[in-house]
């Protein structure tokens, strides 16, 4: 099942998705490779978020095949996509916690889900992973109303990684932190990566983040993926929005 | 290829190894924590325990927790427990864990009795400011009123036909259906027990006296707080969940004006509409099983309705009506602002707000009864 070290972990081909008369995604193809960081970027409204919601099976898709894990999502039955998605993570971009629910409810609730052990490892887990996101443990038992945006994002991180997984998809995860705090994320990621040989989908406009975390970058545009590769890659390429985004006034800063 | 983990004892001279072997992971953390709670038997029994983690093929956070536990644990003794064998990849990952500070004591629980009284106390206030809260939303509504008729420019027309289409036309089969049916079975019920005494006929006076004064804006009432009022609170819940009020605060707006004045005023407007539709509707099935069931001639039933009724009970009817539907909005209003910051919160606001109202529309109902009968109407 774990399969050779150099086979993708994600395997989309020619994937197609049409709302209404739109094509968003149109033949699309991506790998992405185990303990990777992949980065990827595009305009706004070119469908990266579609993407991962098409790849974690929100969006349904008019065209192609998605393997996660070497299982092809759509053949597999509900077992095999329950496996699947107890080896993934995901932070959505508003964080979506569960509003009802405390900080720790939230980030022990896949884990009582899925494994059966005491309240007393519960909370100790809890508290660990609040703090590997960078967090007191005072905050476990306050209400997602009562967190400011970029603690969201950490509970919310925590809570993905709440079941140690193996893949996590990270849906603009610096968006709305400090620079200070973006940049640790962008250092947590990495430790994770390092320590627990996660994979990491990440779709991001950060180029700090783009720099400093990903292995890779992939760039969508025009329903296609237009560039793929490390980011001096992308600093070669001519195409022109390439060029502008990593280019521009902004991206000078960070590349220098 | 997964076999399950396992932590042996080794003894070295006067010390005592702790092996960990295979997969320390989350998938195993149910055996794991066994494991570990039959180790931290060991705490004290050699002056040298160490904890060789050399043999462990995986490992992630729930694991390198329960060997930071095990150590604490160990340590706690007059013996110190180290870690060996750490492989460069999972050093890091063993120096996160080791940053967790150890676990607070559990929280205290409260005496059930002064729990009780808590309870009981924070009811009573909870009822007061409900009671407050109404009395502040009415005046709110009746300044934002004023302001409103002085500079009729700001009125919000389109909102307010829009909330009207919602509350008001949308409403009229639901509420003609059920009236009808109801109308049928007071009427049914009627003839079946005015035969024994020969009085059939008396139905028709039932009927339009119930219909009239009680029943149908009573009803309609209830149908429309649940119906009308419980979506005005979802709505405007939600708005405050999205800090969409804030928004429309900040830019200069005041939320009673944009928000709650349309609604209200659909709803005082829609409610006497739809509870003289609901009354001709019962009253219109009323004479349908009167006629079919207890033989009433519908000449005869007009007739009889002509005598038996005066206009003083439709106007009853439909002076309650539109009182009965500020109640309505103004509860709704108030409960749907009042919303927190989660989708729990909102769920309970929106039953309150339903509750409430029916509360309120049946209290009123009594008060109005009892002003109407010293009045003589």
């Amino acid at each position: 099942m774990a399969g050779n070290i150099s086979d993708p972990i994600i395997r989309v081909r020619d994937v197609s998705v049409q709302f209404g008369t739109t094509k968003v995604l149109d033949g699309l193809s991506l790998d992405v490779k185990r303990g990777e960081i992949l980065g990827f970027v595009g305009p706004s409204g070119a469908g990266k978020s579609v993407l991962t919601r098409t790849i974690i099976g929100l969006v349904p898709k008019i065209g192609g095949s998605i393997e996660v894990f070497g299982v092809d999502l759509d053949a597999a039955d509900t077992a095999a996509r329950r496996a699947v998605e107890r080896r993934w993570g995901v932070l959505f971009q508003q964080g979506a916690l569960f509003s009802s629910l405390t900080v720790r409810q939230n980030i022990q609730f896949p884990v009582r889900e899925y494994l059966d052990v005491s309240q007393r490892l519960l909370d100790e887990i809890t508290i660990a992973k609040l703090g590997m996101v960078g967090l007191p443990p005072e905050v476990a038992n306050r209400y997602p109303s009562e967190l400011s945006g970029g603690m969201i994002k950490r509970v919310a991180l925590a809570r993905a990684l709440a079941l140690d997984p193996e893949l996590v998809f990270l849906d603009e995860p610096t968006s709305g932190l400090d620079p200070i705090g973006a940049g640790e994320f962008d250092d947590l990621v990495r430790t994770l990566q390092r320590t627990l040989g996660l994979t990491v989908f990440m779709v991001t406009h950060d180029l700090d983040s783009l720099h400093t975390a990903c292995d890779r970058i992939a760039v969508l545009g025009n329903g296609k993926i237009i560039a793929a590769g490390s980011m001096a890659d992308m600093l070669a390429s001519q195409h022109p929005w390439l060029r502008a985004y990593f280019h521009g006034k902004r991206a000078r800063a960070v590349v220098g | 290829m997964d076999d399950s983990p396992t932590l042996e004892q080794i003894t070295r001279g006067d010390g005592l190894a702790l092996c960990a072997a295979g997969p320390w992971t989350a998938r195993f953390a149910p055996v794991l924590e066994q494991i570990i709670a039959d180790a931290e038997k060991l705490t004290g029994s050699r002056p040298n325990i160490f904890i060789d983690v050399s043999q462990v093929s995986r490992l992630d956070t729930f694991g390198a927790w329960l060997i930071e536990r095990l150590r604490r644990s160990l340590t706690q003794g007059n013996v110190e427990a180290k870690i060996a064998g750490l492989s460069l990849n999972y050093s890091s990952l063993v120096d996160e864990v080791r940053r967790v500070p150890p676990a607070g004591p559990p929280p205290v629980r409260q005496n059930a009795l002064i729990s009780l009284l808590e309870d009981v106390g924070r009811n009573v206030v909870g009822f007061g400011s409900t009671l407050t809260g109404l009395i502040g939303m009415l005046g709110a509504v009746l300044a934002a009123s004023g302001r409103v008729m002085r500079h009729p420019r700001s009125f919000r027309l389109i909102s307010t036909v829009h909330h009207l289409e919602q509350v008001c036309w949308r409403a009229v089969p639901i509420v003609v259906l059920i009236t009808f049916l109801i109308g049928c079975i007071i009427s049914q019920q009627g003839i079946f027990h005015f035969r024994k005494f020969g009085a059939d006929i008396f139905v028709v006076d039932m009927l339009g006296v119930l219909v009239l004064r009680e029943i149908g804006v009573l009803l309609v009432a209830i149908m429309v707080a649940g119906r009308s009022g419980s979506a005005y609170t979802a709505e405007l819940g939600s708005m405050k969940m999205r800090e969409e009020i804030d928004a429309l605060r900040t830019m200069g707006f005041d939320p009673i004006e944009v928000l709650i004045l349309p609604r209200m005023l659909a709803l005082v407007i829609a409610l006497p509409i739809l509870a003289f539709l609901g009354a001709v509707a019962a009253l219109y099935g009323g004479g349908l099983v009167a006629w079919l069931y207890g033989g009433v001639q519908p000449e005869a039933f007009l007739i009889r309705l002509r005598d038996a009724i005066s206009i003083d009970h439709f106007v009853v009817g439909m002076i309650k009506a539109p009182v009965m539907a500020a109640m309505i909005g103004i509860v709704a209003c108030v409960e749907g602002l009042a919303v927190q910051g989660s989708a729990e919160s909102l769920g309970q606001h929106t039953t309150s707000s339903v509750v409430k109202g029916i509360f309120f529309v049946i209290v009123m109902d009594g008060v109005f009864a009892i002003f109407f009968a010293s009045i003589g109407m």
